[in-house]
């Protein structure tokens, strides 16, 4: 069936069965292959996107559950009220290592943002402990999300 | 055959009237040949002096496409700021191109420095032609020729034309800057995907897209070795967006050999779709059935019980110095021990995957996220029956790497599905499918038996090692049980034996291979024979070491060991100055341990503060990091990653295991393994001891030291001596009741 998703500020269409997970319908469908996947069943974090701003697992997400909601992905990250100061901060910090994690990662951070403009360290710790990086980028993750909400780590 | 010492260099004019510098590796006879046309763009200077340079070895997060390129720009005075790199070609000139075992480093520093003082030497000559001066007066700075005496400057791009048609230089007349003139290297540099990443561009392999593209699921029986009884194809044709499904045979390797390393690939059955969800969703009526005898009894309970067997008596020796026998016998102290650390999984986050695209003239097209570009384009055409030159490979950015993608399996499949399918395809492993379908670190177990003397010296260090075989006679790949550990090499009397059993588990390279496990079976030990000799473990090893390098200096020739325990002596004094070792008032239930290791060339001793709960959980603090790679880190911010992601893999490796049931994984998915998060994650004070040898790869070993610190640290601060892995609540608290 024909489905209609508002993803980053426009509507795009997919012909697939509602029961698609979204992450798949990005990727596969609609082009959007910035969302990552790792595990498919939620694990990983990888493919973290927003749905109405919360921070949503896409692989776990039917696509006909979305309904009118909005789905900001890594490709609409910069619109977001914290994107670009996020995508600052991950460059000078250099946080990636193969990077294949970090737009799950910068989207639960752009989330706890927006909730917590000035985290603590176990507020940060509770929001990203979903997100896995193999590489082991925790350090600069950490850091990254300081800078981004002007806190001197 | 590929000599990499011999360099050969081509001059083209590139694309708008820029200059094309062209390199590659060759035998003497080729080179003439070779030298007379142009043997392909490796750095490119545009006439508006932007610089496009290659870079030859496959990135899968240790940094080699910005380092790579780095090399060059430092040598060639090149502009940082308006270099853009991409990926070279997969082609022979190139040698192996291939990213393992901390050897990038190591094995182009000296092919890159030339091939930038190559496109240098070239820019300099035409200005010094230009000007009407001698090419020795010149200067380059930032993209620029400068004449000192006069002050003008030319940019690279106004002399790109005229360099074009310049000889090409001789590679033994190039001059190289003396790393003391080092502007880039050295220096913290941003990694070149970096900007990208941050904007969820398609970079990564699995990212792929060509015109075309359905996507595929390749199903194969989780136990090595079964073969297919019968499938529903036609239910599985039937689901919504199929477009092909069948099976295929698979290629059987040479006996002996596995899958990923020989030509060959498993059985199974191909499902493609639309999309990938689509193929995946139609496994579920496949039923496919196996025969699966083939993995019966190959099961970690019954490994377990084989090897423990086994080590009741002796093995096959290694090697060997002194009489351990009559050092033994006459020992002021015995110390006996079995250390055991389990199989484990890689786990790359981005699942096996890769591309494949028949080609008109009935070749195939790779796009591959392989640490062994090389070797996927080799195995592919030897399974497939196609000549070399009909198998293109393209490099794409891997979503890590860790050994898993030193094996070119999906690329394999992917090819032959895609041949058989006659489109192009995307082939994805499910995570289940990575899990069941791993080249498993090899498990090891190890027996000690150790004497001290009266003054608390090693006398006797007998070690004997079980680990795996798939042919009988050799070690299972990435299971080695023998290396030159400094235990043994300063022990007054040694021997390394070895066994091996029989295995169908396909066993790989796992970040730090041997090493990882090595490291906390010696480096464990040592320290119980700290403890039995009374002294502080750090202080012992110290004068065990102080005392080699004295007999050292006085031997010559092929006495010396290959390991140079002076600057392993060198990096465990600064860790233990750096982290205050051996300080009082530590708080109750913690401690602090010491291992040092030396893999992959590096030198690295660490030390980790450790806290232990009642319950025996347990949480890494702090770990301090001392590593000796030479004489520069070529790119520091780049280095202190790999680094940091090696003490954290190491603490993953603590905690994981993979299990074995008739020749099946009893994990399936990521829930599966206690993986390290963030809140997991220790402060990591990292320093680099600067010596003066060539510099080496930090892929790999800051991690080994890392996994015995911490259970040595576990001793130090509950006093259970934990010799089994994972590290698990459970052992330290029976390690507790045992002691």
């Amino acid at each position: 069936m024909a489905i209609s998703l508002r993803v980053n500020g426009r509507v795009l269409t997919a012909e697939v069965p509602p029961e698609m997970p979204l992450l798949w319908v990005l990727r596969d469908e609609l082009g959007l292959k910035g969302t990552k996947f790792g595990c498919g069943v939620g694990a990983c974090g990888a493919c973290t996107v927003h749905v109405d701003g919360a921070a949503t697992r896409a692989c776990l997400t039917p696509v006909g559950t979305v309904g009118s909601r909005q789905i900001t992905t890594i490709e609409g990250l910069h619109a977001h009220p914290n994107g670009p100061a996020l995508q600052t901060a991950w460059i000078a910090h250099d946080v990636p290592q193969c990077g294949y994690c970090q737009a799950g990662q910068m989207m639960t951070a752009a989330a706890l943002l927006k909730d917590k403009a000035r985290p603590t360290r176990d507020e940060i710790e509770g929001a990203m402990t979903g997100n896995l990086c193999r590489c082991g980028c925790y350090d600069r993750i950490h850091a990254a999300i300081n800078t981004a909400a002007g806190v001197e780590a | 055959m590929i000599d990499r010492r011999r360099l050969i260099f081509s001059i083209g004019a590139a694309a708008g009237g820029g200059l094309a510098l062209g390199f590659g590796f060759t035998t003497s006879g080729e080179a003439a040949a070779a030298a007379a046309g142009a043997i392909g763009d490796y750095v490119l200077v545009a006439p508006d002096g932007a610089v496009t340079l290659l870079a030859k070895a496959p990135e899968i997060g240790q940094g080699a496409k910005t380092t790579l390129p780095m090399i060059i720009a430092e040598e060639m005075d090149a502009d940082w700021s308006r270099v853009r790199i991409e990926f070279a070609p997969v082609e022979q000139r190139f040698g192996d191109q291939s990213v393992g075992g901390s050897t990038t480093t190591p094995e182009n520093y000296e092919p890159m420095r030339k091939v930038g003082a190559a496109a240098r030497s070239l820019l300099v000559q035409a200005a010094a032609e230009r000007w009407g001066l001698p090419a020795a007066s010149l200067k380059t700075e930032r993209g620029e020729v400068i004449d000192p005496a006069s002050g003008r400057r030319l940019g690279y791009g106004g002399l790109a034309a005229a360099a074009a048609k310049l000889p090409p230089p001789d590679p033994a007349k190039l001059v190289l800057k003396s790393p003391k003139d080092f502007v880039l290297l050295g220096r913290d540099h941003v990694g070149v995907d970096t900007p990208a990443v941050v904007r969820g561009e398609p970079i990564f392999g699995i990212d792929t897209e060509v015109p075309g593209l359905e996507y595929a699921v390749y199903v194969k029986s989780p136990v090595p070795g079964a073969k297919l009884v019968s499938a529903d194809l036609d239910a599985a044709r039937r689901q919504p967006g199929v477009t092909q499904v069948f099976a295929l045979e698979g290629l059987a390797p040479p006996p002996g050999k596995q899958v990923g390393l020989a030509p060959g690939y498993a059985p199974g059955v191909a499902i493609i779709a639309r999309n990938w969800w689509l193929a995946n969703q139609a496994r579920k009526v496949l039923n496919a059935q196996w025969d699966e005898t083939s993995g019966a009894g190959h099961s970690t309970d019954h490994y377990d019980a084989q090897a423990r067997q086994i080590l009741k008596g002796a093995g096959k020796v290694a090697s060997q110095h002194g009489d351990v026998d009559a050092a033994l016998a006459g020992a002021s102290k015995r110390v006996s021990a079995v250390y055991h650390a389990p199989f484990l999984a890689h786990l790359s986050l981005e699942p096996q995957n890769c591309t494949a695209r028949p080609t008109a003239d009935g070749g195939v097209e790779l796009f591959a996220p392989t640490q062994v570009a090389t070797d996927a384009r080799e195995l592919t055409a030897k399974t497939l029956g196609l000549p070399l030159e009909k198998v293109t490979v393209h490099m794409r950015r891997s979503g890590g790497g860790f050994g898993r993608r030193l094996m070119a399996d999906a690329a394999v499949e992917s090819a032959a599905i895609a041949m058989r399918a006659k489109t192009p395809v995307k082939l994805v492993w499910a995570r289940e499918d990575d899990v069941a379908h791993d080249y498993y670190r090899p498990a090891l177990w190890m027996a000690f038996d150790a004497g001290l003397d009266a003054q608390g010296r090693v006398s006797a260090y007998r070690a004997h090692g079980v680990s795996f075989t798939r042919d009988g006679t050799t070690p299972a790949t990435g299971g080695g049980v023998t290396q030159d550990a400094a235990p043994g090499l300063l022990a007054d009397s040694a021997r390394a034996e070895q066994s091996l059993i029989p295995t169908i588990i396909p066993t790989g390279w796992l970040r730090a291979p041997a090493s990882n496990a090595l490291s906390f079976v010696h480096e464990g030990f040592w320290d119980e024979l700290a403890h039995a000799a009374g002294q502080d473990p750090v202080a012992f090893r110290l004068a065990h070491m102080r005392a080699r390098v004295a007999a050292d200096a006085q031997a010559t020739g092929e006495g010396k060991p290959k390991l140079d325990i002076g600057r392993l002596a060198g990096v465990l004094e600064l860790v233990a100055q750096r982290s205050g070792w051996g300080a009082q008032g530590l708080p109750s239930g913690v401690g602090m341990g010491v291992g040092c290791y030396f893999s992959h060339r590096g030198y690295f001793a660490e030390v980790a503060r450790v806290r232990v709960s009642n319950d025996g959980d347990w949480r890494v603090e702090k770990v301090w990091v001392v590593g000796d790679v030479g004489s520069i880190v070529l790119n520091p911010l780049g280095g202190r990653a790999q680094v940091a992601g090696s003490i954290v893999e190491g603490i993953s490796q603590l905690r994981c295991a993979v299990d074995f049931k008739d020749g099946r994984t009893v994990p399936t998915n990521i829930p599966d393994f206690d993986l390290v998060r963030m809140p997991d994650a220790p402060e990591i004070d990292i320093h680099f001891l600067v010596t003066d040898h060539p510099p080496t790869g930090l892929g790999e070993p800051a991690l080994p030291p890392v996994i015995p610190a911490v259970v040595n640290a576990v001793y130090a601060a509950c006093g259970a001596r934990v010799r089994e892995l994972p590290l698990t609540a459970e052992r330290i608290k029976a390690a507790l009741k045992a002691t």
